[in-house]
């Protein structure tokens, strides 16, 4: 790795961020989108994240005090 | 690596020189916090001996349990990899979950009881949130998230049923909706009492509405998904809200936001009931992204603040209090009472429902639930005794015109002042004063419910590291906030849960009520559940006998029986699989907090003294009303009332729980008595053996973290192959 240790650990930050907050859920999504359905085009960001919307909706988490 | 992927090589020197070392500290660290009497000590020796202790537990104690205990086994498909579908079941980084779950637990609870506690000195608080988590808490945490992904993610409730029975089950069920009633109640009368005569603190939390009403448009409509950055200006906005609540303290909009305790306590539960029927992604996931930075970022700081400036305790280590039991703060002695003032931080049941939730869903690979499970609550744990800590840099004089009832206090510094000398502390009439003006509060007396103790303390340690003497009340305010928002957010998420909960059981009795999507269904049921808190919360609210003290202890015992009512579902499960030789790990838990809770709830409801026993409590006012005289602190007939009224209230729902509680517990001993009979072992209710194919590239094996000191491999690199 080329990346110098502030830039490794800016880096690091940034992904813990985005994938504990599920700003990188989409991708995810869209990949495994491509590997379960090749060539059909994935669902748009706007529409995948109503879904997840719905579904938190339906399904409530406890939060402890 | 041997075949199930757990090491078990010998240790090396090197590993052996580190763990001696960290013992040895952590033995000195103990040893200083012991022993030391009649002189200040530093902070700083409280947190390296829990800081030691945490890291021997880990590598140690949760090995064990890992290893010989749940028999952890990396070749097996976890639940999240067998049933993947992107939705609910999603493999997910150890780290990225460690991180979910802990956002998950941790909330106002350790923040507040810890600061109750202190009453009785920091030696008896910290020793057993160090020892209480590292035996018990992380335990039932780490045992209850393993037994529920084994089992494709069930709720507590569900494996109640499944493994204990029908009565057993539904005994457990509805324990649970009334253990969370009482829950949500005193959380929210900390915020009440937080936030009453503060036009500051008022403004500021009133204004975290708006702000996650602004993210939730802003995430819906302008950038989906973009939590981040959408979390990043919602921390912008509540910072600059709470500048702003100063400059509204001092301007002609103070009256406007200076509200009694029963106006905040409608405008709660009229937010709780909005909150719970709109869409979540209008308030509640919004709020949700904004506690969880704050959290985070708050913890840290409190953690680099405690280091940096290394406060010394004014508290002492062993009060009076302890061994008199006659503390203004929580009546009763050291065992059982201080036991069940520090639930969360040291043994919590409420966790248990989180690591039967959402959690086991997530989970990569089955090593990881003792990072998760046990580590997670080690974390919540040192958040607790920092809160202890935060209490103990008070002087003691202070901390008790803080957190004694009004009805002792009275409501003018000098009655505060006398009442102080009483107790047999000092603070004069000036310095109390002086203390309210330092965070630009009106008065400090009395801001019972630990909020207002911490935040104080917590800007004391801040301003001592980050911007002087000058930002003390920014401090003391960004404090309540913190807790306010953590406190709202678990409000509408429990109220949600709650009704949900509500909807299944009477779904059975009238089918419609039952349907997820029915609107009036769903607003007859949360109107019900926020009806049910927002009664105990303004019975909290006017309680001559001051709410908190009142309602604290049943708060208290409701959590560590539900804790009950987990350890025993995780006892009789390790017993059911044949394990009843390590049945002790969630036994011995089990057994203590069996004694302590009923014991505790024994006494509330027999003690026949009128401090602790709920109807001895009762007894003495229905005389005195009787003879047509009213007892102080009550001031007139209707107080005396109140108090029997609600004397009576609290000895019925302890009396309901503890026998909620003995029925599942009396199920769960039969099933295991069977279980231990039986010639074979019984039927596992585990989901079958599937052969696991993520492999874990460039992390080390779990069990080697400890070993590991100096490996600090970090960043994205779990891949699927």
């Amino acid at each position: 790795m080329l990346l110098g240790p502030p830039a490794r650990v800016l880096r690091d930050v940034r992904w813990y961020l985005r994938e504990i907050s599920g700003t990188a859920a989409y991708e995810r999504f869209c990949r495994s989108h491509e590997e379960r359905h090749p060539g059909t085009p994935a669902p748009s960001r706007r529409a995948y994240e109503r879904q997840r919307t719905r579904h938190r909706e339906e399904n409530p988490q406890s939060r402890c005090c | 690596m041997s075949t199930n992927g757990v090491r078990s090589a010998r240790p090396t020197p090197k590993s052996v020189l580190i763990w001696t070392c960290v013992a040895l500290v952590g033995a000195v660290a103990w040893g200083v916090v012991a022993l030391t009497r009649g002189e200040e000590i530093s902070a700083i020796w409280l947190v390296t001996a829990a800081l030691c202790s945490y890291a021997i537990a880990y590598r140690f104690y949760s090995r064990f349990i890992a290893r010989r205990v749940l028999e952890l086994d990396d070749r097996r498909a976890t639940a999240a990899e067998r049933l993947e579908d992107g939705v609910d079941f999603q493999p997910t980084d150890r780290r990225v979950v460690f991180g979910h779950h802990f956002a998950a637990i941790a909330g106002a609870g350790p923040l507040v009881g810890p600061v109750m506690a202190a009453q009785m000195g920091y030696l008896p608080g910290t020793l057993w949130i160090v020892v209480g988590v590292v035996f018990a808490g992380a335990v039932q945490d780490m045992v209850v998230l393993f037994i529920s992904m084994r089992r494709n993610g069930k709720s507590l409730g569900q494996m109640a049923r499944d493994e204990i029975g029908t009565v057993g089950g539904t005994a457990a069920l509805i324990a649970v909706l009334a253990i969370m009633i009482i829950l949500l109640a005193v959380l929210a009368l900390v915020v009440v009492n937080a936030l009453a005569q503060s036009p500051w603190g008022t403004f500021s939390v009133a204004m975290t509405i708006p702000i996650a009403l602004f993210m939730g448009f802003y995430l819906r409509y302008l950038r989906p998904g973009r939590v981040v950055e959408t979390s990043f200006i919602g921390v912008a906005l509540l910072l600059l809200a709470i500048v702003s609540g100063g400059w509204v303290e001092n301007s002609s909009l103070a009256d406007a936001f200076t509200w009694s305790p029963t106006t905040l306590v409608f405008c709660l539960v009229g937010y709780g009931f909005v909150a719970s029927v709109l869409p979540v992604w209008m308030l509640l996931a919004p709020r949700d992204y904004l506690s969880t930075f704050m959290k985070i970022g708050t913890i840290a700081l409190l953690a680099i603040g405690v280091v940096v400036s290394a406060p010394s305790l004014k508290n002492d280590a062993v009060s009076p209090f302890a061994e008199s039991g006659t503390g203004p703060v929580f009546a009763g002695s050291l065992f059982p009472f201080l036991f069940i003032t520090i639930a969360c931080g040291a043994l919590s049941g409420f966790h248990a429902l989180v690591s039967s939730g959402t959690t086991p869903k997530l989970v990569q690979k089955e090593s990881q639930v003792r990072l998760i499970g046990y580590g997670a609550m080690l974390m919540e744990s040192f958040v607790a005794v920092m809160a202890l800590i935060a209490a103990s840099v008070l002087d003691p004089g202070l901390y008790f015109a803080m957190n004694a009832p009004s009805g002792l206090l009275g409501t003018t510094v000098d009655s505060a002042s006398q009442a102080v000398a009483g107790l047999g502390f000092t603070i004069s009439p000036d310095d109390l004063a002086a203390a309210a003006k330092s965070v630009e509060e009106t008065s400090l007396i009395s801001r019972t419910g630990g909020a207002p103790t911490l935040a104080f303390g917590m800007s004391d340690i801040f301003s001592g590291v980050f911007g002087g003497d000058g930002m003390r009340a920014f401090w003391y305010h960004f404090a309540i906030m913190f807790e306010a928002l953590f406190i709202l957010t678990t409000v509408d998420a429990g109220t949600r849960v709650g009704r949900f909960m509500l909807q299944d059981m009477l779904g059975n009795v009238w089918k419609p009520i039952g349907r997820v999507t029915w609107k009036p269904g769903i607003w007859i049921t949360s109107a019900i559940i926020v009806g049910l808190w927002g009664y105990f919360l303004y019975v909290g609210a006017t309680d001559p006998l001051g709410g908190i003290n009142q309602l604290f202890p049943l708060f208290g015992i409701a959590n560590q029986l539900l804790a009950a009512i987990a350890l025993t579902v995780a006892t009789t499960l390790l017993i059911k699989a044949g394990k009843l030789r390590w049945a002790w790990v969630t036994g011995i838990p089990l057994a203590w907090d069996v004694a302590v809770t009923f014991v505790a709830g024994w006494q509330k409801i027999f003690h026949d003294n009128p401090k602790i026993g709920f109807f001895a409590q009762r007894e003495r006012y229905a005389d005195a009303l009787d003879a047509g005289k009213v007892l102080p602190p009550a001031k007139s007939l209707d107080d005396m009332e109140t108090v029997v009224l609600n004397s009576t209230v609290d000895g019925i729902i302890m009396i309901v729980f503890l026998v909620l509680v003995a029925v599942v517990i009396v199920h769960a001993a039969v099933v295991c008595v069977r279980a231990v009979r039986s010639a074979q072992p019984l039927p596992t209710t585990e989901a079958p053996f599937v052969e696991s194919k993520i492999l874990i590239s460039g992390e080390r094996s779990e069990e080697l973290v400890g070993a590991a000191a100096g490996d600090s491999s970090s960043g994205p690199k779990g891949h699927r192959r």
